[in-house]
């Protein structure tokens, strides 16, 4: 098959996706973020109707309108009058819903499925830089930090005994999520990212042996995926979010189902 | 001597509530201290203060120049979902040279664990696996928060041992919440009984015959604590003091 070049642009932009939400992915699996990533992802529609009422670029409207998400979880959550499953529902839906009434007020026709499901084929230039500076923020600081978010996760008394500042730490996981929504949802869509972010990681738990590795096969599967998907989509015409997404959730099944055989014999 | 902490009439308040109240202690060089007191009594917040994570709101807190302090947490289950051995979490944030590894290893008991992923340990070895850690830096003080309340009862018999050999061998002072005090008796040389403010403390047998320990524990409590033998092999000052 012949690589045009929206072909090209889709690839180094879903491989990139794929190694930043594999890394983020694992902290996601081991401090169990999973539904505050599919709730920041949800708002993110408002933070696209931001972009698009005020005329900013949209991904700055996602990064400011998850910013605001989340540090009114964080004011919420030292109130301790509601568990944070609960306030994450609120905040999320209310956001999600929010953004389409706004959307449908401005009456600007936008492609919504492509904001909920993604659309790597049409990734554009300006849309990789984006994807790539915003990857390289989320990458340097994870590894600069990296033994002291591995310890304030397995225990965040210690950490902070040994001179870690937690809080700051756990605000710095914040915001690096909301920048991993912002370079993602081009490519897999608000609904699917948390998806891309625990997938992958839940594959690599069953080979891996140290945090480290773990970061690494996660990102090696969430690439593979991205690369069957882009292929699949683009062969059988399906949408290119799910396709991906299906095509890590085969991964999954697979080595599961290939480890327990193996196990039993 | 030098004192390692000295806290004097440290106040803490959160959400309106005094959890520490005209609180003083002192820490020494080679002291084992217990802190005993009702759940909720701001033992652990006694600790936390002393070592530096929160500031208390009045009173003043003095430490000795240089001191290094280990510290072992009240909770520590390690989620299966993170892969890590005990060896790369003992090496976590540090360069600790691999003889100090080894010898607090073997210290510890933890030589043949090391390579096991630290998800898979019972309870007994995960709390010897983060005393080693909070050795590795050869700590003057080693600050403990019930560090056995998980284990079983042979479990905490080994534990506290361990501690009393550590105590012994390294010199070190011991600072622990414990309500096993029928357990450490034999090491500790000086109780503290907390509920917000300190209401005795001293040598464990005259702690035992204070009144507001029997009114807080009990007379069981305080009858099975008079009972233990209690020799110390050096002379100390005690004070026992009432407050409020």
């Amino acid at each position: 098959m012949n690589l045009e070049p929206f072909l090209i642009n889709a690839i180094l932009a879903g491989f990139a996706v794929a190694v930043i939400t594999g890394v983020m992915g694992c902290f996601v699996v081991w401090r169990r973020m999973a539904y505050f990533g599919d709730s920041l992802a949800h708002s993110a529609l408002l933070g696209v109707a931001l972009g698009l009422a005020v005329g900013i670029a949209v991904n700055v409207g996602i990064i400011l309108i998850c910013s605001v998400f989340a540090l009114l979880l964080l004011w919420l959550q030292q109130k301790k009058v509601l568990a944070t499953d609960t306030l994450l529902g609120i905040l999320a839906h209310s956001a999600l819903s929010l953004g389409m009434v706004t959307i449908s007020v401005m009456g600007q026709r936008i492609d919504l499925h492509s904001i909920l499901f993604g659309d790597i084929l049409t990734v554009t230039r300006p849309e990789l830089w984006w994807i790539y500076i915003g990857g390289a923020i989320v990458l340097i600081m994870l590894l600069m930090n990296w033994s002291s978010l591995v310890l304030m996760t397995l225990q965040e008394d210690l950490a902070q005994a040994e001179g870690i500042r937690v809080f700051l730490c756990n605000l710095l996981l914040m915001f690096l999520m909301t920048l991993v929504v912002a370079v993602s949802i081009r490519s897999v869509g608000i609904l699917l990212i948390s998806s891309l972010l625990i997938i992958p990681a839940a594959t690599a738990r069953q080979l891996a042996r140290s945090p480290e590795g773990m970061a690494i096969i996660a990102s090696f599967f969430g690439v593979t995926s991205v690369g069957l998907g882009i292929y699949f989509s683009f062969v059988l015409d399906t949408p290119s979010g799910p396709t991906i997404v299906a095509s890590a959730a085969s991964l999954f099944t697979l080595l599961t189902i290939y480890l327990q055989v193996n196990k039993k014999k | 001597m030098v004192n390692l902490i000295q806290a004097s009439n440290i106040t803490v308040s959160r959400q309106g509530n005094k959890i520490l109240e005209n609180v003083s202690v002192v820490v020494g060089e080679h002291d084992f201290l217990t802190v005993i007191g009702p759940n909720g009594a701001g033992k652990s917040m006694l600790l936390k203060c002393l070592i530096g994570f929160y500031m208390p709101d009045t009173g003043k807190i003095r430490k000795m120049a240089g001191l290094r302090v280990g510290y072992v947490p009240q909770n520590f289950s390690p989620e299966h979902t993170m892969p890590i051995s005990v060896k790369r979490f003992l090496g976590l944030r540090r360069k600790t040279e691999k003889a100090v590894v080894e010898k607090v290893a073997e210290e510890t008991g933890i030589v043949t664990i090391l390579d096991q992923p630290l998800f898979n340990l019972s309870g007994g070895e995960r709390q010897r696996v983060l005393l080693a850690r909070s050795l590795l830096d050869n700590p003057h003080l080693l600050v403990l928060d019930e560090p056995a309340q998980n284990l079983d009862i042979s479990g905490q018999l080994g534990f506290y041992k361990l501690i009393e050999k550590i105590y012994k061998e390294r010199k070190v002072s011991v600072l622990m919440v414990s309500h096993d005090l029928h357990l450490v008796m034999a090491s500790t040389n000086e109780v503290i009984c907390l509920f917000h403010h300190v209401c005795c403390s001293g040598e464990p047998q005259l702690v035992a015959k204070d009144p507001e320990f029997i009114s807080l524990f009990g007379k069981d409590m305080a009858t099975m604590m008079a009972a233990y033998q209690h020799s110390h092999d050096h002379v100390h000052h005690h004070n026992h003091s009432h407050e409020s």
